[in-house]
């Protein structure tokens, strides 16, 4: 018998285009992935965004400044407080305007609830990302529901809040404001505690996330990536602490740094960043000083003088930064937003490196995206 | 045959067929209410009272609803595959006694019976996923096809370890022979194991890659709908019933306990019998609401690496133990020491993460520097 009946040592194989989007139950809004897959491994991804384009930008050209802050608002949905800020100090810092102390300080009350809260949503979605049925979520929200009642009591409003003014905030806390904290902060460390206990040690948690999606500090300080993700790397680069704003210098705190730049690691430091926020509030209800909470010789009709100023501060999601330019009119001549998940988004393809599919979904999970922000 | 026997055998498989429709429709309402206690919520409320019509209002939803065929299917393959799977399910109940005397039909080879009628349904979802002409479904019966044969040896492993201490394959017999200690006090591993391994071929979280709704949305059922879909549906619940009863038979003494017979006779034999059926259900179900999934290269080296490895120890440790005559606490504490070692194994995996912690906290005069 001379036919060789051995059959062919690597069967012929195609590599399969998987689309997940932009209605997925885990792409944490309308995100497009699509993936080249070999069998279960990643070989290639193309990511699609613009699902959520809203113009802000362009928009914001034909509103008056004030105006525009609702438009901030809107950007990183979860992180209101964090976005209206920013324009905030960038109209402030166009205009020489200066916020009263207790301005600044119940604006920094606020962005730390708002970072809270949008590391339980953070804290949610993950964990059902990995695989846990609905139960991070439910723990996750039973917190964020309790920041977001402080939110309606001091606002008006649970998300898109419209509180920040050039110069101050809109109005004063409420009167039981005090009362309302000093219940809210045990709650909350409480549940943070119980987030943490329901996964951080969980074998199967570990071996999800341990290794998952490495990005190397140089890899990611190339790419542009910031926040809890550049400092799960190693580097510890936080704007708050780098280029301090507000009264951040005034306030002790740690900055959480990680050390390999895997799923683990990004999800390690904003469980810690939750508690180090946890602090800051403690010290900044502490040091709330009385007084007026509007700056006094800010005009009605908001007229920057002509110029262009820059300001980034320390969102959930990494660096935010607002660069107005102003023509001497009271509408904004051009206004240009470095979203965090924008830049944050394009590492993406390289975390992804020999990644099986169900990792892709974990590390897009952990970079912890929201399309308000990349897409604008 | 005469018309008696016949008649007799209807009745009996009819009402079986009425328990486990019974059984499951109670045992999804029960996994919504416990999950969702679980997860703080309250569950089912408004169907009602309590939301206890919610699993009928479920079954009618799926009466009436539209059995889609996607025009690109394997038309056969497609309206078999349900019932691949959903017949084994049922087909396996016709063994397993709940007390005594109460079986529609007892065979002296009862778990080998069980264990061979199963393993059909492996084949059925794998139908399901190739014949749907869908992608996600052909990656969910890939994974399916690999999970379920790899779960296959670790549960015979520890059924046959059973079965050698109990000498017998028929089930009764085995849980007359529990009547001094049920064998999870003989077999603690092998329970663990059994369960372990029966849940990953149910294909439940932790190991419901498969169906992983947060990824591909279903797998190998998505383009079911309707009655077909209830008839997976319905035998993954039959199964998930008949895993619990395997195990109360297998190791927890099946239905003899203490206060009840006195008091009610043989009702009370069937009392103890759900009660530690619906115990390990209950325990299927606070696994599925705290556990993340395994990924499934991760199942496959769990099954072949970890279970596999553990019941073959199992299963040799039974072995020799029968051989050497010794009494049953050589069996324990055999057994809780080869669970020891495992965990261990495990702890230190957990102790090397804990020690390096691989987040630290970084002080602002560190950061001025």
């Amino acid at each position: 018998m001379t036919t060789d009946a051995r059959p062919q040592s690597t069967p012929q194989t195609i590599e399969m285009m998987v689309n997940m989007g932009p209605q997925h139950p885990s792409t944490h809004g309308v995100f497009r992935m699509v993936l080249q897959v070999d069998g279960e491994r990643v070989t290639g991804m193309e990511s699609v965004i613009g699902y959520l384009h809203r113009g802000t930008e362009k928009l914001a050209e034909g509103e008056m400044y004030r105006q525009v802050i609702t438009l901030f608002d809107r950007l990183d949905y979860l992180a209101n407080f964090n976005n209206e800020h920013t324009f905030v100090m960038v109209t402030e810092k166009l205009m020489g305007v200066k916020p009263p102390e207790r301005a600044e300080f119940i604006r920094v009350i606020l962005l730390e609830l708002n970072r809270i809260a949008s590391h339980l949503m953070y804290y949610a979605a993950f964990g059902a990302d990995t695989g846990v049925f609905g139960t991070t979520f439910m723990y996750g929200f039973r917190e964020r529901e309790r920041i977001q009642a402080v939110f309606e009591a001091v606002s008006g409003a649970r998300m898109m809040h419209n509180f920040m003014r050039v110069g101050g905030v809109k109005n004063d806390l409420p009167a039981n404001f005090d009362a309302m904290m000093g219940d809210l902060m045990p709650v909350l460390e409480r549940g943070v505690r119980e987030c943490d206990d329901l996964l951080t040690t969980n074998e199967i948690f570990l071996e999800r996330t341990q290794g998952i999606g490495v990005i190397s500090a140089a890899d990611a300080v190339n790419l542009g990536l910031s926040g809890p993700n550049l400092r799960a790397c190693g580097v510890p680069y936080d704007v708050r602490r780098a280029e301090p704003y507000s009264i951040y210098d005034k306030l002790d705190f740690d900055v959480p740094v990680g050390a390999r730049g895997d799923c683990f690691d990004r999800y390690l430091v904003r469980m810690e960043e939750m508690r180090q926020s946890l602090r800051i509030l403690k010290q900044a209800m502490k040091g709330l000083p009385a007084g007026p909470v509007m700056a006094t010789n800010v005009p009605k009709g908001l007229r920057p003088p002509k110029g262009e100023a820059f300001v980034c501060t320390e969102n959930p999601r990494g660096e935010f930064g607002v660069y107005v330019i102003s023509d001497g009119k009271d509408r904004p001549y051009r206004l240009k937003i470095r979203g965090p998940s924008f830049v944050n988004l394009m590492s993406l393809p390289t975390m992804m490196r020999n990644a099986y599919i169900a990792d892709a979904v974990v590390i897009l999970a952990s970079i912890d995206i929201v399309l308000g922000d990349v897409d604008r | 045959m005469t018309l008696d026997t016949l008649l007799d055998i209807v009745l009996r498989l009819v009402a079986l067929l009425l328990f486990i429709t019974v059984t499951v429709l109670a045992l999804t309402y029960l996994e919504r209410k416990v999950l969702a206690r679980i997860q703080q919520r309250v569950g089912p409320m408004r169907t009602g009272p309590l939301g206890l019509l919610q699993p009928i209002a479920d079954a009618l939803k799926l009466l009436v609803k539209e059995d889609l065929m996607p025009a690109k299917v394997d038309r056969l393959l497609f309206w078999m595959a349900p019932l691949v799977v959903f017949v084994p399910a049922f087909v396996i109940w016709v063994t397993i006694p709940f007390t005594r005397d109460l079986v529609v039909r007892n065979l002296d080879m009862g778990i080998f019976f069980i264990v061979a009628v199963s393993g059909l349904s492996s084949a059925g979802m794998v139908m399901a996923g190739l014949s749907s002409g869908n992608k996600y479904a052909l990656l969910g019966a890939a994974r399916a096809a690999a999970q379920l044969i790899s779960y296959e040896l670790p549960v015979v492993f520890a059924i046959l370890a059973v079965v050698m201490i109990a000498g017998s394959l028929d089930l009764r017999e085995i849980v007359l022979k529990q009547n001094v200690t049920p064998y999870i006090v003989v077999q603690p591993v092998g329970f663990l194991l059994f369960v372990m391994a029966g849940l990953a071929e149910l294909g439940r979280t932790p190991f419901d890659i498969p169906s992983a709704e947060s990824e591909l949305m279903g797998g190998p059922m998505i383009e079911y709908s309707g009655m077909h879909w209830a008839m997976f549906f319905l035998a993954e619940y039959a199964n998930t019933f008949a895993l619990a009863a395997l195990a109360t038979l297998l190791y927890l003494g099946g239905w003899e306990g203490p206060v009840l017979p006195a008091l009610l006779g043989p009702v009370g034999n069937v009392l103890w019998f759900l009660i530690k059926c619906y115990l390990v259900i209950m325990l299927i179900f606070w696994v599925r609401s705290a556990m993340p999934r395994l990924r499934v290269d991760q199942l496959l080296s769990l099954a072949w690496k970890g279970l596999l490895s553990l019941s073959f120890a199992n299963l040799f440790l039974t072995a020799f133990y029968r051989y050497m005559g010794w009494p049953d606490v050589v069996m324990l504490v055999v057994s809780l020491a080869l669970a020891a070692g495992a965990l261990y194994v495990m702890a230190r995996r957990r102790r090397a993460t804990a020690a390096h912690p691989s987040v630290r906290l970084v002080t602002r005069e560190e950061l001025a520097r």
